[in-house]
């Protein structure tokens, strides 16, 4: 977990809006179950993809300006970005397939 | 190839796996996330035998994780994709290799059911929830609707009380299949008000939810709650995807097993939720994984002529 990029409410716009690279950010929070259940895959996604896709986790606790933004009232939720647009949403606790297919499409 | 491949790493799957690394098995845990199961949403388990004051759901389950890796089992996290039964062995297929094994224990869980209401789907993750536990926080102060009358139920409108301004309880009954323990603690809370003999017709709301609306199942009438939120337990399908056509399943989808766990294909056994039975809970997980385990343990010894 520890070397995961966390963005927060301040970092957002410069980090994954105007992002270079594609991204994907896992919105979480350390008293949700599942977030537990998705993080570690996520950690997974970001070594395998490094270099073609920008991973991120947000604290939803920590920073309630951005979930509030993107509408998120579930978590874990998972949305993938392209030049700064929302190209997709996962809500809820997903395998790992379903996640890399995600990111795929925006490769 | 391994002795027994365990498919499903929650309370019954941790224990086969405990069970089975102790008897020094070839064995693998496979899950398609990080171990922990349906456990992990819950916030406070308080029945679970050996924890007097309680323990939170992820801790309880990262001991058990922790428990069984003590004993050497090996959990990877893999997707089966499909599983291939031959005669004298079984092949599992993940999304990144095929496995063959001679025993198989399927502790994939079960999860939550929909209600199967206009405005369900199209409002799921803008105000439909299966997880209290992840959601409540972002109801502060919001009026919400609960819908269930089980234990799960009652506990994720107990947590909601943290958080939510008003909690409307909908029950389709008029009473609750909850333990009592917990219907009192319910019944004291003044943020919780029960609405008795009731279904949801249909979630309202354009970009969120704004309003459910209810008929009374004995009279008929048709009423409606501002609510910005809807958590709903109506009870469980199981995770038996994989298994259609492969072992025999009961009316409702879960596997059936003898008493020693195994289902109607020697050397595949099946425990926990997503085993036909009438009570699930992690206690009966635990008891039914050791069970399977033991089974699988015995059968691959006959193969072997041990």
């Amino acid at each position: 977990m520890a070397d995961i990029l966390q963005v927060t409410d301040d970092t957002f716009e410069n980090e994954i809006v105007k992002s270079d690279l594609p991204a994907v950010v896992d919105f979480w929070a350390a008293w949700c179950g599942p977030c537990k259940m998705v993080g570690p895959v996520v950690e997974e996604l970001a070594k395998e993809y490094e270099g073609k896709i920008k991973v991120a986790k947000m604290d939803v606790d920590q920073n309630r300006q951005t979930p509030a933004q993107f509408g998120i009232r579930n978590i874990p939720t998972l949305i993938f970005f392209k030049g700064g647009e929302v190209a997709n949403t996962i809500i809820g606790a997903q395998p790992k397939s379903a996640i890399e297919e995600e990111i795929k499409k925006l490769l | 190839m391994y002795d027994i491949i365990i498919i499903g790493g929650g309370p019954a799957g941790l224990t086969a796996g405990l069970y089975n690394a102790r008897a020094r098995m070839n064995v693998v845990l496979l899950e398609r996330l990080a171990p922990g199961g349906q456990v992990l949403t819950t916030d406070w388990v308080e029945n679970y035998p050996g924890f007097p004051d309680g323990v939170s759901g992820f801790e309880l389950m990262d001991r058990m994780k922790g428990q069984a890796e003590k004993f050497g089992l090996e959990i990877r996290s893999e997707e089966v994709v499909r599983i291939e039964l031959r005669e004298d062995r079984k092949l599992v297929v993940t999304s990144k290799e095929t496995y063959e094994t001679r025993a198989l224990i399927l502790s994939c869980g079960a999860s939550w059911k929909k209600l199967d209401v206009e405005g369900e789907r199209l409002l799921t993750g803008r105000g439909v929830s299966y997880c209290a536990t992840c959601d409540g926080p972002f109801y502060r102060d919001q009026p919400v609707a609960v819908i269930g009358g089980g234990d799960t139920a009652v506990e994720e409108s107990l947590f909601l009380t943290r958080f939510a301004s008003r909690i409307y309880h909908v029950h389709r009954r008029d009473e609750l299949r909850a333990v009592k323990l917990l219907q009192e603690r319910a019944m004291a809370e003044e943020k919780i008000e029960f609405v008795w003999d009731t279904v949801p017709t249909r979630i309202l709301g354009a970009d969120g939810v704004e309003a459910i609306e209810l008929r009374n199942v004995k009279t008929g009438e048709t009423t409606q709650r501002d609510v910005q939120g809807v958590f709903i337990f109506i009870g469980t399908i199981p995770n038996t995807e994989l298994l259609q056509g492969l072992v025999a399943l009961d009316d409702a989808g879960f596997v059936i097993t003898d008493d020693q766990m195994e289902t109607s294909i020697p050397g595949v056994f099946a425990a926990g939720d997503m085993r036909s039975k009438s009570f699930r809970q992690i206690s009966t997980a635990v008891g039914e994984g050791a069970a399977a385990a033991h089974g699988a343990e015995k059968y691959v010894e006959d193969l072997q002529g041990v």
